[in-house]
């Protein structure tokens, strides 16, 4: 059995996820990235390995993508997380044609076609406001986990509206309207509705067609899901695997590499970082 | 000679002649500062270097000395002496980076910048007006601001023989007339309009070459990368414009472009990928955000920069020297004009540069700095895209200040517009096939 992996080296997490030859998931991990990359890469492919009882030499080729990219050094070449994103979905729900990715350092709106092609993408600049940072600042300002936020916000009857999208300033933000005391599930449902609406306005950017799946590690933040479908008036496509989109679209490049020969489009083929 | 010999004589030599005669230029500035002479501070949109050039006045671009601060990184120093005095983080860098020099005494790392004389602007550009009267404020010295009326409506420009233009352009001459009494004023010296128009022939050579230039540029492959060689080109359009070393200098660069052509010898990289770039470059990081494209065999074959930051010279217009100070009025108006519609009308020359140069993809680039050639940007891409299914990548940095271009970002956002690019083109070939 031949199988292909893809390693997705964000800048939170790590995900590696290992395909058959069929397309279907046989092994996948999931890590924080931390301060070494290489070993974050490396951690999380031999666990993918380990999860689905897989030897290495049974893995014929290997995709890395994300910021970190280029450290997959015992990888064969690279794609760009947009790219990956894009396959992945189609891949997880064929009818997508719109990919919102909401990770922790950016979002992305996606334009694909029936193939999981990209035509057109948007993404957040180099502020990290509306992106799972954010999400993290007002959670450690309430000091509750980052797990709990989504269920908590969902509590929300009278949401505050959050002026500011701004990372830097989410925690004063926050901090004040506790201050005029206000109930946390309110001003939780209040941050979900401003980050939905800055992803919103990145994914008109791109155009919103259906059906729209929603990637990345938000996905989990049910919180946001509600918020997200609210504001676009639509329904998300999700799964568990969601979060690992990105990683299965790089698999998926480096599956076309293992049954045709083909190189991913217009990728190096030599690792060069 | 041989066609071997040529090529190494033709190929590269606009770029060798163009970095010794920026040096030259900025020599003479540093020996103008260092003797206490005269000088005049200009814009890239409008310079009137054709009356300044007739008083033998030496020109100071204070935009390319800021420019030239960020390719030698070391932006950051003035940006900081700036804002130390006060200036906000978010103004225009180019002005900072000026406030910055003349705090240091005109220490630049090209020359020492003299003081200005006069201070020559139009209204191309908001911030112009703002900056030239800090060192009004600075050194008391005259600025003289020309009111060029823009375009009122996309397509709506009027031209010679239409009431609305010839009011126009009696308008501008009325204020050209009013700079060259003040030029005497300055200078101590009379008009003289028998070397205004010797001045006028050599920017007439400059602008009919710039145009030959850029038409040739349609070759394929391209001859000349319009991001990097295409900036050289700029520098001594800007500053030698109305010289005969200036205008030597465009002669032999049509020269060096007609061979090139004629050879089939295009840049260095194989040409994948051919580009428009809009808007201002990436001084701080410049050889490598060209290389983010070059790597993928991107070319840029034109740009809105050529066009906007040459004072609309791309047009080519020619004075006529039987009536010079009103033709002078005529090219300024329609010259500054076309430099402000780049900015503000400049999706229905976009679309024809698409088309005539046969571009695969567009590349927009705002910068933080610059609201004015920046605002507008996202609606054009938009309407290009949608209007002509051309692709379009949309890059946030900035022309000079390194704190806000993050190449991580840049590189992510460059590699997945090529993945389209290529994925669009196997696309094309797979439906040409079937």
């Amino acid at each position: 059995m031949a199988f292909a992996a893809g390693v997705d080296v964000g800048s939170t997490q790590t995900k590696a996820v290992i395909v058959d030859e069929d397309g279907n998931i046989a092994g996948r991990s999931l890590l924080d990235t931390g301060a070494n990359v290489l070993k974050a890469a490396e951690s999380s492919y031999l666990l993918a390995l380990e999860q689905g009882d897989i030897d290495e030499e049974e893995v014929e080729y290997i995709i890395g993508t994300g910021y970190g990219r280029y450290r997959v050094t015992f990888g064969n070449s690279q794609v760009t997380e947009i790219s990956c994103h894009g396959r992945g979905a189609v891949h997880l729900f064929p009818n997508t044609r719109t990919v919102v990715d909401m990770g922790g350092q950016d979002t992305k709106a996606i334009s694909v076609n029936a193939e999981g092609e990209i035509t057109d993408f948007c993404m957040n600049d180099k502020c990290a406001a509306g992106t799972g940072r954010f999400l993290g600042a007002a959670a450690a300002a309430l000091d509750i986990s980052i797990d709990e936020l989504g269920h908590i916000s969902l509590r929300s009857e009278k949401p505050i509206k959050i002026s500011t999208t701004c990372t830097v300033f989410a925690e004063s933000e926050v901090l004040a309207w506790i201050g005029k005391g206000k109930k946390i599930e309110d001003i939780l449902w209040g941050v979900h509705k401003s980050i939905a609406s800055r992803s919103a306005g990145l994914m008109r950017r791109v155009g919103i067609k259906d059906e729209i799946t929603f990637t990345g590690g938000v996905t989990r933040n049910v919180g946001m899901v509600r918020a997200l479908e609210e504001r676009l008036e639509k329904h998300l496509n999700i799964s568990e695997d969601c979060h690992y989109v990105g990683a299965l679209g790089a698999a998926l490049f480096a599956l076309d590499n293992v049954l045709t020969g083909r190189t991913p489009a217009g990728t190096s083929s030599e690792v060069t970082g | 000679m041989t066609t071997r010999e040529h090529t190494e004589q033709l190929v590269g030599r606009g770029n060798r002649e163009g970095a010794a005669l920026f040096k030259e230029w900025f020599a003479e500035l540093d020996a103008t500062a260092k003797s206490g002479g005269l000088s005049a501070y200009v814009f890239v949109m409008g310079s009137l270097n054709e009356i300044l050039k007739t008083f033998d006045l030496p020109v100071v671009f204070p935009e390319i000395n800021s420019l030239q601060t960020a390719v030698r990184r070391v932006a950051h120093e003035y940006l900081e002496i700036a804002e130390d005095y006060g200036y906000s983080p978010d103004i225009c860098a180019y002005v900072k980076a000026d406030v910055g020099t003349q705090l240091r005494g005109g220490h630049h790392p090209m020359a020492q910048i003299p003081k200005p004389s006069i201070t020559v602007l139009t209204n191309a550009c908001n911030t112009y007006i703002k900056w030239a009267e800090i060192w009004e404020r600075m050194y008391k010295t005259p600025m003289f601001t020309i009111d060029i009326p823009g375009t009122r409506q996309a397509g709506g420009q009027t031209w010679r023989g239409d009431p609305d233009f010839e009011a126009d352009r009696r308008y501008v001459e009325v204020q050209l007339r009013e700079l060259i009494t003040l030029c005497e004023e300055v200078t101590g010296t009379k008009f003289d309009i028998d070397k205004f128009r010797e001045v006028l022939t050599y920017a007439n050579i400059m602008s009919r070459s710039w145009k030959r230039i850029l038409e040739l540029n349609q070759a394929k492959p391209s001859l000349f990368n319009a991001l990097t060689d295409g900036t050289i080109y700029l520098g001594v359009a800007n500053g030698l414009r109305g010289t005969e070393a200036g205008a030597r200098y465009f002669e032999r660069l049509v020269e060096e472009m007609e061979f090139k052509a004629a050879n089939g010898i295009g840049q260095t990289i194989d040409e994948e990928y051919r580009l428009l770039f809009v808007g201002v470059p990436c001084y701080p990081i410049f050889r490598r955000f060209n290389e983010l494209f070059t790597d993928w065999g991107g070319t840029f074959v034109n740009s809105t920069y050529l066009w906007f930051a040459s004072g609309g010279s791309n047009r080519g217009f020619e004075y006529d020297l039987d009536d010079p100070l009103a033709s002078l009025a005529e090219g300024v108006l329609i010259s500054v004009r076309d430099a402000m519609d780049s900015m503000f009308h400049q999706n229905t020359v976009l679309a024809g540069m698409a088309r005539d140069f046969d571009v695969d993809g567009i590349i927009y680039h705002p910068i933080k700095s610059c609201r004015t050639v920046s605002t507008g940007l996202a609606d054009g891409r938009k309407h290009m895209t949608e209007e002509l299914g051309l692709p379009s990548l949309f890059m946030e940095s900035d022309m000079m200040d390194r704190r806000v271009v993050s190449e991580a970002q840049m590189k992510n956002r460059v590699d997945a517009f090529f993945e389209g690019l290529a994925t669009r083109r196997r696309l094309a070939q797979v439906d040409t096939k079937g």
